[in-house]
This record gives C-alpha cells, sequence and structure tokens, in this order.
C-alpha cells in the first residue's frame, strides 16, 4: 500500500468524526441556549461550543456579535474555520476520493452523498428552528460513514489505518473538551456543595460527548458527580468515547499493524505506554497529579502518537 | 455544408423509416410513454452523481465537480461500419507510430520532403530530448483515441489523433454500466459488443512494453496529477478497475537510475507508468522545473531503458494540428497504402495563400487554435456573430501561424433526448486504441453529442453530453 493511501485513509476518517465532534458540540450549546432556565448567560453557551473545538479565536476575528446565528453559520458553513462541519466533510472526501480504489462503493457513496447533499443545502434555509434536525442529519450520516466502514471494509491495513484516524481524533476531542472544562471537574466541587451550580455545565460535557444516559447506567446511583464525570470520560473502558476505550482500540490495532507487516514500530510501544497509564491510573492519582496538566499531557502524546504512526508508516 | 436540414441522419433515411442497425430501437422508441425517458435520465443522473462519475471545470468556484449530461439513447453502428473503422483506425494509428519512430532516429520523411522538416523540428510538441532513443516494441503512443465525425452513409472524417493522453473512456465503460441498468430489454433484442474488456486489454497492453519482459510480476501504476484534475475520476477508474496502484508523482522517487514507489513498507520498483500528466510536468529535472507533479529523474530512468512511460514523452508532435494536415502522406509514406479514413481539409494559417483563403472565408470555416483543445479558442463562422467574426479576424492578422482552418462539416446527427420528446442531434465519435504487442481497438467508443439545437460543438466543457455506442455483432 502507498504511504500516502494509509495516509489520505487516516485523514478521511479523522475529518468524519471532527465534522461529527463539531455538530454535536453546537448541539449542546443550542440545548443550552434555549433553555433559559438554566441561569446561564445566552453567550455562555455559544462559547462553550466555540471554546471546546477550538475556533473561538477565529470565530471572533471574523464576526463582532456573538449570536446563534453566527455561531452556527460559523461552525457549520464557514469556509474560513477548519474545523467547521463544511470543512471537515471536505476533506473527508477528498481523502476518500484521493483513495478512491482503496475503498469499498459503499463508503465511497456514504461520504459522497453525504458531501453532495451537504452542499445543495443552502445556509439561509437552515434557520435557528432547523439547526437540530439538520445537526442531527449531520451525526446520522456520520454514522452511516462509520458502518459502511465498519460492515464493508477487508480487514486488513487500510482498515487499521482508518480506525486509526477515527480514535485519534475522537481521544482528542475527548481531551479537549475536558481540558476546557476542567474547573467544572474539579473534586472540591462535589465536597463544596451538591454541585447545582454546575449542573447544566456537567450534563453538557456528558452530552457533548454522548455521556449523557450511558453515565447514569454506569453510576448507579445516577447523581452527577465531578469525580465521576471525570473518571467515566477518561478511564471508564466500556465509554466509547472515553480516553482508555480510545487507547485501548488504538493499542490493539497497532498491534494488528505490526502483524500485518511482521515488524515493530515505535509508534506501537507509544500505544501501548499511553493505553497502559490509562488502564493503570485511579481518579485519584490524576487529581493529586493535577487534572489540567494530565490532560495536557495526554493531548501532546496522542498528537505525538499521530505523528510516530505517519513516520513508521511512511504518510506523505 | 453546416446547414441544419443537411445533415446525415444516423437513424432515420430519406423517406424517414429507421435504417436497419436502428429498426428495432426505432420501435422500441416508439412504444414508450411520453415520460418514460425523462425519468430514466433522472435515474441515469442519480447514478452519476452517487458514484461520483464527474469532471472538474476550471475557474468554476462552487461546485467545481459536475456531472457530464447522459443522453439515455443509444447511437447503433453496424458490425460491416465498424469494421471498415476500425480497419481505418488500425492503419492510422500504425502510420502515426512509425512517424514517431522516424523523426527521433533517421528522418527519412523529412529527408524525402513529405513532411516539411521545419513544421516537425521547430514544434513545440517535438522533444529532442527523445531523439535517438528507441521505446519497446518502438511504440510511442499505447492509447490513441481518435476523433471521427462522419458526414455521410460511408464518409467518415478524422478529426483529431489524440495522441498524448486522450480521456473519455470510463465514461465508454460507466455509460454501458449505466444502460444496462436501465434498459436490461434493449440487451435482449440487441447483440451489443462489449466494451468491458478495456481494462483487462489496456493491462496487457501496459505489460506488453514493460522493460523486461522476462519478470513474472509487472509493477503498473497509474499516474495523476490529483484530485483536482478535470479527469480525475476516470485516473482512479482505470487504476481500479486494472488493480494498479494509482499514484501522484510525490508517490514515486527515482534511485540508481530506477523508480520506486513509497508504500507502508519497503519502496517497490515500477515498471510501467501509465501517466495521465502532460510532457512539460513529467520531470522537473528535465522538462518544466516549477513542476510539482512529477518525478525528478524519471526521464533519466526512462532513457536508462529501467522503466516505460506510456504514452512515451514527444507523442504530442503526432497530433499536432499543423502536422494533421500531412497525416495522408504519412499513411502512404509508412504503409504503401492510401488512407482507409479521410482527413479533413486543413488551411494552415502560416501560409499566406492559405491566410488570405480563411479571412475571406471565415463566416463558412472553423478557426482552431494550433495548441488549443476542449473548444476552447476556436472560431464556428457558420454559427458566429459578425462581431465575433470580426474579433477573430483581428487575433488572425495578429498571431496567423497559431491558427489553422477547416470547412465545417455536417457532423451526422442521432436521436437524443431533448425537452420536446427525442429529436436529431449532431454528434462525434472517439474510439479507444490500445497499441502494444499489438493492436486493439475496443468496439465502439464514447460518442459525444450537442445537445443545443443545431450546435455543432460537442465538447463537454461547452455543454456537449455523452452517448452509449453499440457496435452491433453480425
Amino acid at each position: 500500500m502507498l504511504g500516502r493511501t494509509a495516509s489520505s485513509l487516516f485523514w478521511m476518517s479523522r475529518y468524519h468524526e471532527r465534522a461529527q465532534n463539531t455538530a454535536r458540540l453546537l448541539d449542546v450549546a443550542y440545548r443550552g441556549a434555549i433553555m433559559s432556565h438554566s441561569g446561564q448567560e445566552d453567550g455562555t453557551h455559544w462559547t462553550f461550543a466555540l471554546a471546546n473545538s477550538g475556533t473561538e479565536s477565529g470565530f471572533h476575528e471574523k464576526y463582532d456579535e456573538l449570536n446563534g446565528r453566527n455561531v452556527s453559520t460559523y461552525m457549520v458553513f464557514s469556509k474560513d474555520n477548519p474545523a467547521s462541519v463544511r470543512n471537515s466533510l471536505e476533506l473527508a472526501r477528498n481523502n476518500a476520493r484521493a483513495v478512491r480504489t482503496g475503498i469499498t462503493a459503499e463508503l465511497w457513496e456514504a461520504i459522497n452523498t453525504t458531501w453532495i447533499d451537504f452542499i445543495d443545502v443552502n445556509p439561509q434555509t437552515i434557520t435557528h428552528e432547523k439547526l437540530p434536525e439538520f445537526l442531527a442529519w449531520v451525526n446520522q450520516r456520520a454514522h452511516l460513514f462509520r458502518g459502511a466502514l465498519l460492515n464493508t471494509v477487508l480487514r486488513d491495513d487500510g482498515y487499521c489505518f482508518s480506525q486509526m484516524g477515527n480514535f485519534v481524533e475522537r481521544a482528542d476531542n475527548t481531551a479537549r473538551v475536558l481540558n476546557t472544562q476542567y474547573t467544572a471537574l474539579l473534586p472540591d466541587i462535589d465536597i463544596a456543595d451538591d454541585g447545582s451550580k454546575e449542573r447544566y455545565q456537567w450534563s453538557a460535557i456528558l452530552r457533548a460527548l454522548s455521556g449523557r444516559r450511558s453515565y447514569r447506567f454506569a453510576y448507579p446511583n445516577a447523581r452527577l458527580k465531578a469525580f465521576n464525570i471525570a473518571e467515566f470520560l477518561m478511564l471508564t473502558k466500556e465509554m466509547p468515547r472515553s480516553l482508555a476505550h480510545c487507547y485501548n482500540w488504538i493499542a490493539d490495532t497497532s498491534e494488528d499493524l505490526s502483524q500485518f507487516y511482521g515488524s515493530r514500530e515505535p509508534s506501537l510501544d507509544l500505544a501501548f505506554e499511553i493505553s497502559n497509564t490509562l488502564l493503570e491510573k485511579q481518579m485519584r492519582d490524576i487529581y493529586q497529579e493535577g487534572l489540567f496538566e494530565f490532560l495536557t499531557d495526554f493531548i501532546g502524546k496522542n498528537n505525538q502518537f499521530a505523528k510516530q504512526l505517519s513516520e513508521d508508516y511512511n504518510f506523505a | 455544408m453546416a446547414d441544419d436540414r443537411n445533415f446525415f441522419n444516423e437513424m432515420l433515411d430519406e423517406t424517414g423509416g429507421p435504417r436497419q442497425p436502428y429498426k428495432r430501437l426505432a420501435k422500441w422508441l416508439e412504444d414508450k410513454p411520453s415520460n418514460f425517458l425523462t425519468k430514466k435520465s433522472r435515474d441515469a443522473e442519480t447514478i452519476f452523481r452517487r458514484l461520483g462519475i464527474t469532471f472538474a471545470v476550471y475557474g468554476a468556484d462552487e461546485a467545481t465537480e459536475r456531472l457530464i449530461p447522459f443522453d439515455p439513447i443509444p447511437r447503433i453502428i453496424s458490425a460491416s461500419e465498424w469494421r471498415r473503422l476500425s480497419a481505418g483506425i488500425d492503419q492510422r494509428v500504425r502510420a502515426l507510430n512509425a512517424f514517431m519512430h522516424d523523426i527521433y532516429h533517421r528522418q527519412e520523411i523529412l529527408r524525402a520532403g513529405r513532411v516539411p522538416a521545419d513544421l516537425v523540428l521547430q514544434n513545440e510538441a517535438f522533444l529532442p530530448e527523445m531523439a535517438g532513443f528507441t521505446p519497446a516494441r518502438k511504440v510511442y503512443a499505447h492509447i490513441i483515441g481518435t476523433d471521427l465525425v462522419r458526414v455521410s452513409e460511408n464518409e467518415f472524417y478524422v478529426l483529431e489523433d489524440n495522441t498524448r493522453t486522450p480521456s473519455g473512456v470510463s465514461y465508454m465503460m460507466e455509460n454501458r454500466e449505466t444502460m444496462m441498468r436501465l434498459f436490461p430489454e434493449l440487451f435482449q433484442t440487441h447483440h451489443v459488443s462489449p466494451v468491458e474488456q478495456y481494462p483487462e486489454l489496456l493491462r496487457r497492453t501496459l505489460e506488453s512494453v514493460a522493460p523486461d519482459l522476462t519478470k513474472s510480476n509487472q509493477t503498473i501504476v497509474v499516474l495523476t496529477p490529483g484530485i483536482y484534475n478535470s479527469a480525475y475520476f476516470e485516473h482512479a477508474f482505470l487504476a481500479d478497475s486494472m488493480g494498479v496502484e494509482l499514484v501522484e508523482g510525490p508517490d514515486l522517487f527515482v534511485d540508481a537510475g530506477k523508480v520506486f514507489m513509497r508504500t507502508t513498507r519497503d519502496p517497490k520498483q515500477v515498471d510501467v507508468i501509465y501517466r495521465r500528466i502532460d510532457d512539460a510536468y513529467l520531470d522537473p529535472l528535465t522538462f518544466n522545473a516549477d513542476s510539482m507533479l512529477g518525478v525528478p529523474g524519471l526521464f533519466d530512468a526512462y532513457r536508462a531503458g529501467n522503466v516505460t512511460i506510456c504514452n512515451a514523452p514527444g507523442t504530442g508532435i503526432a497530433d499536432d494540428k499543423a502536422i494533421y494536415a500531412y497525416v495522408p502522406d504519412i499513411i502512404e509514406f509508412y504503409t504503401g497504402q492510401k488512407p482507409i479514413l479521410k482527413n479533413v481539409p486543413t488551411w494552415n494559417c502560416s501560409r499566406p495563400d492559405d491566410l488570405a483563403y480563411v479571412l475571406d472565408n471565415l463566416q463558412d470555416i472553423v478557426v482552431k487554435e494550433v495548441h488549443g483543445s476542449g473548444g476552447y479558442g476556436m472560431l464556428i463562422g457558420p454559427t458566429a456573430s459578425k462581431r465575433e467574426i470580426a474579433q477573430f479576424r483581428r487575433i488572425l492578422q495578429t498571431n496567423p501561424s497559431n491558427y489553422i482552418a477547416q470547412p465545417t462539416l455536417a457532423l451526422s446527427a442521432c436521436p437524443t433526448h431533448v425537452a420536446s420528446g427525442v429529436a436529431p442531434r449532431h454528434v462525434d465519435l472517439r474510439p479507444f486504441v490500445l497499441i502494444g504487442d499489438q493492436v486493439r481497438i475496443t468496439p465502439g467508443g464514447l460518442t459525444r453529442v450537442a445537445l443545443k439545437k443545431g450546435s455543432l460543438v460537442v465538447n463537454s466543457s461547452q455543454g456537449g453530453g455523452t452517448k452509449d455506442t453499440w457496435v452491433l455483432e453480425d
């Protein structure tokens, strides 16, 4: 397989995951903004979406006013926002096009049809009321892509690179959301009061990471607590967006790749190192070391892994 | 000659009845309800869009990928018509390859004065770097798309030879696939020669010109400029259907005179490159130094005989519009036979007499840029306005050697689905020819159709569409 093909498969999945994450963050902000009783300023919700997708400064360069209309346009349709749904879908499709010969017809049709339908949409028609439905559509299309990948692709090296892109991006997204919101996740909050002030923020974090319902199953008393939420999203490997789950996957896939090629590469060691840390660490230890520091370190390691992977397999 | 009432109708004869090859189709069309084709056209468009069978339009910002309109009514060619056509094409492509071998070696045709030496040696498309080098099997152009037009029952003219990197073959194949999905019943009543073997034949052709024929596994690649190229879909399609890698310049490198591709593991040596990028961009060390598309050192590896490039660099000389006028002489010179297919009479505007004639007759003729393509930079006298003609006259007078002119041909017309139902529209034909250990011509080709009433411009960039082309078996 060409190194460039491996790279395109990786980025195809990575950008598709990014499109979905951006859409979900915006959806959370929208919910917050329409619930007047959440007791927060309207702008806070929109800032939540921008900050977590790392596009806050880019937004303020382009817009004077922080409001729902501007934020949704920027996050969904803007060409100037590198993480917008539009740019992510376009880049996902461009990468898929570059490896047309390496993906299944089903996978290509899923990606291509998403893009065709997306650019057919006139942004003017996505009014405030229609936004949730549209974001749900983006989300469903992303699931269709994942489904086509899992159901139709041969389990060879190409499959491994596609999965890597997905989980590296997901781990990055989860870590960044937690990192941006870390003040709400410090255990002092659990002790100081019942957390009623943070309720909204906690609920938003869980929603942003598709974990609101499963959290309630994972913690039988179902009470929202900073400690539990952080543990759930970082160390619970059954939670499909947790850091532990992502790295469990990345480590297994690295192992598959090294078996496929019959050689052990530095990226495999790195994947195991990160994965083991997440398996062995207790939440208590992480709080002791500092939550912010831990997450910042993780984001760096995750990037380092992606870089090592691309070096090991000659991504162009 | 270009009068709209005076063209050859491929389906209907002078009495208005269907000609022999079209008999069954005409009856079938008659029996269908009026909205039937409209619905089928929509189905076809959905298929093409989903599969991503698109071409890119340069300079268009939004939606840079477009669909080429697909006409659901097939164009039919009888077995005997095809035999004559393919014999003519065979003769022509062999002669053109012999011509290239000659001008890059002993130049006998120039010494014999059959083709003016200046026209070849001063030509931008002539590559001095190719002089003295003999490619495998002496084949220069391995893939040729001969553009033909029909003007009467038995008269076909060659418009262009397309010996560089002809495109459109993926449409030939996808059009057929789509037709089989849309109208399976028609394939039961017509014995249509298949086209699906093309990728297999292309692969065999490429393998047959590999530098070392004793190797059991030849590594073949398709070299594309990338996803923004107008024919990218075709590049991916061909690589996929041949089962070979689709590479871009940076995926290849030259080491010790050999070409390798960068894989996720060890570099793999490449034997044959089917390149879909122009000569000038192939190798920044030999040609255009600014090229980001090519492979540094590729040309040296080629001249060292370690890799075959298809088509060879320097094949542009054979489809140069100024050389075109001499192709009948070229055929006679190398084959000793009369040309089977006609050449359109051509005036070279660099010759003062020709220029004078052209300037006097602009309203009746077609003027083309020598190096132009895609229907750009040309004047079609009979349909041009007075202003356009006046404008072109000035351009011609300033830079005459950049132009050739030809009489307007009355292109034949085929039944085509239009808003008002079914009506004749003008067509051309591009059969695809493969030249390696033998000459292989896939029966049929790409029929391009001018969808506007009376229009003679079939180029997809100018609003033309395509049709499936059926060659009937006896």
